[in-house]
């Protein structure tokens, strides 16, 4: 099948590639950029691990075609940091030890981003909701929690 | 080797902080590496067939119009794994469960697999495998599969430990008992008896991250597997015996892993990949699908367990029974043999009995899950001591207090307790605030012990010690969720060193010695035992490099906060020198310094925690949500605080998900009716409340530090604490888990209907 020329921008830097029409952006991004960062850890939509931001728009890149990037912007956990410098999401998620494994974690710090962005004071509540998309099995969510509360107390102070 | 591993009441420095950990950056920035993350030039993508059958023979398998799709690579089936497994029947087992043989034996199990240039070849080769099955009578329920008309899965079974040899095959593989005393007479002695069934689902430990490797075999005899795993070092022997290749030419690299909590302590797939590799002659990588992870993993046991309690109007246990049976799958297990030993060990009872049964159904082969089949037997026993209490009129902690197991109890199990924390859990538990907090309307507070037996076994570490100071502390335990950070810790504690001084890598198993499967919780109490042993070995000569910078008897040079110190008026002008002064001169002093370790790490000391929960429950749906939670748990020593309370609230998060949601369903047809995340829905952030966690310190004699195992024994107490706060919020004793909210509504209605 005649691969697919998609011209787009992932974390700032203008990228080209060949894809298959029914093939995922997730897979195009670890399997043809070397972009591991997005993990599949069930390929439906349903555990949240391959979060990226398309567009202002937090989605499942296991959901959305390689072939739909096309002219967009991509962002991924590897366009977190600025350098050596963490975001302040990823300062406190190590702080509060908000993971064990970190399987999870890109997905999280994406969806942690994608929420502030959207609300930058969010009640416990609303983090909880807002992060009703992403799977931890490690940590029961507690210290996932805290860290965003700490990050968007410190965000808002920046 | 003269390490005494007797604990020593040190003061810490470095132990008992909590530092990042060393993986964190990498974790954080998506550059860390998992299974699926690792990739080799020219591989193959590997994609394995499963029998949509519960039970099937497999009469003829034909590959030939998958093996002339362009693309692919390799097809195998069970005759490319030969068995070469010597009369060794556990691993024949596992030989059988990596690929089907003669029978497909659950919805799921393997029959071939493919080696593709690409997914989408693969996917298609597939199709193009013709299998004819005739399909044989199933049974997935536990109950059911004991049953002398039930269809029989392997008929070379025999039940072992009956008194009678059985003359016809079985699905019960065997039985099992436990306890002392003399229950009859016990119960004799009772002015209450609470007696009660209960069944509990089978689950999956729901990993995020699906098994994943990526094999190259080499026409020389050699071999490389990549994979996320909780145990390379046994996964190398697996691999090798099914594979015939020798152990030490088969190097196993472990990946970072996301997650395992047991299930990752079986080999399914990696045999596979190497054999599709050996035959394709490339690397090939095989990463398991979500739906192939529920299917054809290793989920835990499905059970159906009895309970008899008695006890004196003071409270005073007389006597307890319980019956178990554990479902494992189509192979033999010994999850019920585990769940009777684990069942009263809280307690300290002169009567006590449990009988286990294995049984055989057309599931896939259970593995373990964390605390494996604790959970479900204290379920049923931490509901029935619910009752026993309500029936005594006395307040459940209270009588649990009453009936704890302390120093030099005989546990129901055998041995003998050395000091143990179930009674300070208890004691903790009711001064706690938690048990003063108001309640409202249809909310109900429970709570419930737990206990875990924690395991030690062998190990393996090198500390090496490089020029300008820094040290390298290779292990061989699996980090699963911050032990890079705690045995960091522990070398830096030993050394006196800055915690930043060190740096933790989980080495490949041609770099280490064998280490066994990080299980048992025995992470950190295994490893830091060797980190430790490592580091007094490398003081050694560290001391003795010291004594020859100085040219006096190392017998006069003492090491103390990271410096090596002359000791004595005689030395008074010798400044101490520090480890990096020493490691700087050691090209001089006799070459590079290092301390390692190979021990076998006896006396994990066992594991009990407390745990509080208030639940609410709608009356008109029978959803119920937790809405605060408590976790108290003995941590001997808690090394890394953080990641401490970490598994305390991991471990009741996934209970609480048993608890209240999830389950395997079956159909009539034998087949997964869940397989996915959406279906078998495991707690979401908006599911829980915060979980509070209070660690208490009781040391294990046999640590240095007093450590003991904590990963597990949290998850054992939520299933019956949260039955019994439901029993307090609703009014209903729910004996069936999940308590999901069409069973909850069920018993509401049955309840109502009663009173009516």
């Amino acid at each position: 099948m005649a691969g697919v020329a998609v011209s787009t921008t992932i974390n700032g830097d203008h990228v080209e590639y060949l894809c298959q029409p029914d093939e995922t952006l997730l897979d195009v991004l670890r399997d043809r950029l070397g972009l591991t960062g997005a993990k599949e850890g069930c390929g439906t939509g349903d555990c949240g691990a391959c979060s990226i931001i398309l567009d202002d728009r937090l989605v499942c890149s296991c959901l959305v075609l390689g072939a739909e990037a096309e002219g967009r912007q991509v962002e991924t956990v590897e366009g977190m940091a600025h350098g050596e410098k963490l975001h302040t999401l990823q300062q406190k998620f190590l702080e509060h030890a908000a993971l064990q494994c970190g399987i999870c974690t890109p997905g999280f710090l994406i969806a942690a981003k994608d929420l502030l962005a959207k609300n930058p004071d969010p009640s416990e509540e609303e983090i909880r909701f807002g992060l009703a998309g992403n799977l931890c099995r490690c940590t029961g969510y507690d210290k996932i929690v805290r860290a965003v509360q700490d990050a968007a107390n410190v965000m808002k102070g920046a | 080797m003269n390490f005494d591993p007797r604990f020593s009441g040190r003061k810490f420095a470095s132990v008992g902080t909590r530092p990042i950990r060393p993986d964190g950056v990498d974790k954080v920035t998506g550059r860390a590496r998992y299974g699926a993350d690792f990739n080799m030039a020219g591989q193959l993508v590997g994609r394995v067939l499963r029998s949509p059958h519960a039970h099937a023979k497999i009469l003829k398998i034909d590959t030939s119009k998958a093996e002339k799709l362009a693309g692919v690579k390799a097809v195998i089936t069970a005759a490319d794994l030969p068995d070469l497994t010597d009369g060794d029947a556990a691993m024949y087992d596992v030989l059988d469960n990596c690929m089907a043989r003669s029978k497909a034996l659950y919805d799921g199990h393997a029959v071939a697999a493919v080696a593709a240039v690409d997914a989408r070849t693969a996917r298609q080769a597939l199709k193009l495998i013709e299998v004819d099955y005739e399909l044989l009578p199933h049974v997935t329920d536990v109950d059911e599969a004991m049953k002398h008309t039930a269809p029989l899965i392997n008929d070379t079974i025999f039940t072992e430990g009956l008194e009678e040899k059985p003359v016809k095959p079985s699905n019960v593989t065997k039985r099992s008992q436990f306890g002392h005393g003399d229950v009859h007479q016990g119960f004799g002695h009772a002015d209450f008896i609470v007696e009660r069934s209960f069944k509990t689902e089978q689950t999956h430990q729901g990993y995020i991250e699906p098994h994943a490797c990526v094999a190259n075999v080499s026409s020389d005899g050699t071999a490389d597997l990549w994979v996320c795993t909780q145990g390379h070092f046994v996964y190398r022997q697996h691999c090798a015996q099914l594979l015939g290749l020798e152990a030490s030419k088969l190097r196993v690299t472990s990946s970072e892993i996301g997650g395992g909590f047991g299930g990752k302590t079986h080999v399914w797939a990696e045999p596979v990949a190497l054999a599709l590799s050996r035959k394709a002659g490339r690397p090939v990588k095989l990463v398991m699908t979500r739906d192939e992870v529920f299917r054809a993993s290793g989920p835990t046991s499905a059970t159906s367990i009895d309970v008899k309690i008695g006890a004196r109007k003071d409270g005073t246990i007389t006597a307890a029974e319980a019956t178990l049976r554990y479902s494992s799958g189509p192979y033999a297990g010994t999850w019920a043999e585990i769940g009777a030993m684990t069942a009263f060990a809280c307690y300290k009872l002169d009567n006590v009995k449990t009988v286990g049964y294995e049984v055989l159904v057309n599931r896939p082969k259970t593995a373990a899950y964390r605390a494996p089949s604790a959970p479900m037997a204290a379920f049923a026993v931490e509901s029935a001591v619910d009752e026993l209490a309500k029936e005594l009129g006395m307040d459940p902690v209270e009588f649990r207090i009453k009936n704890a197991a302390q120093e030099g109890t005989r546990s129901s199990y055998g041995p003998v307790y050395g000091p143990i924390g179930i009674g300070p859990t208890l004691e903790a538990a009711k001064t706690h605030p938690h048990m003063k907090a108001p309640l409202g309307k249809n909310q109900g507070r429970g709570m419930a012990c737990g206990f875990w037996f924690n395991f030690g076994g062998q190990t393996c570490v090198d500390l090496n010690i490089g020029m300008d100071g820094s040290v390298s502390l290779a292990v061989g335990t699996v980090d699963v969720g911050g032990s890079r950070a705690s045995l960091s810790l522990v070398a830096a504690e030993e050394l006196g060193i800055d915690y930043a001084q060190l740096k933790a890598v989980v080495a490949d198993t041609s770099s280490l010695g064998y280490n066994d499967m990080t299980d048992g919780s025995r992470g950190t109490f295994s490893s830091s035992m060797a980190t430790i042993s490592a580091a007094r070995n490398a003081i050694k000569i560290l001391r003795d490099r010291a004594a020859q910078m100085w040219d006096i008897p190392v017998d006069d040079v003492i090491w103390e906060n990271g410096h090596a110190i002359a000791k004595g008026e005689k030395y008074g002008n010798l400044a101490a020198l520090s480890l990096k002064e020493i490691a700087a001169a050691s090209g001089k002093t006799g070459g590079p310094i290092a301390g390692h370790s190979e021990l076998v790490a006896d006396g994990a000391g066992v594991s009990f925690a407390t745990h509080i929960c208030d639940i609410e429950v709608d009356p008109e749906t029978g959803a119920a949500r937790v809405i605060r939670y408590t976790v108290i748990q003995d941590a001997g020593k808690a090394v890394h605080p953080t990641y401490v309370e970490g598994q305390y609230q991991g471990g009741a998060a996934q209970g609480i998900g048993w608890a209240l949601n999830e389950e395997y369903i079956y159909g009539k047809d034998g087949r997964l009716q869940n397989a996915g995340f959406l279906d078998y829905r495991i707690p979401v952030c908006s599911d829980l409340p915060m979980i509070d966690t209070q660690i208490l310190e009781i040391p294990n004699p046999n640590h240095p530090y007093g450590v003991r195992g904590v990963g597990e024994t949290s998850i054992v107490p939520p299933l019956a604490a949260i039955a019994n706060a439901m029993s307090n919020a609703a009014g209903v004793r729910m004996t069936h888990i999940p308590m999901s909210p069409p069973r909850v509504l069920a018993a509401i209605e049955a309840e109502r209907e009663g009173r009516a």
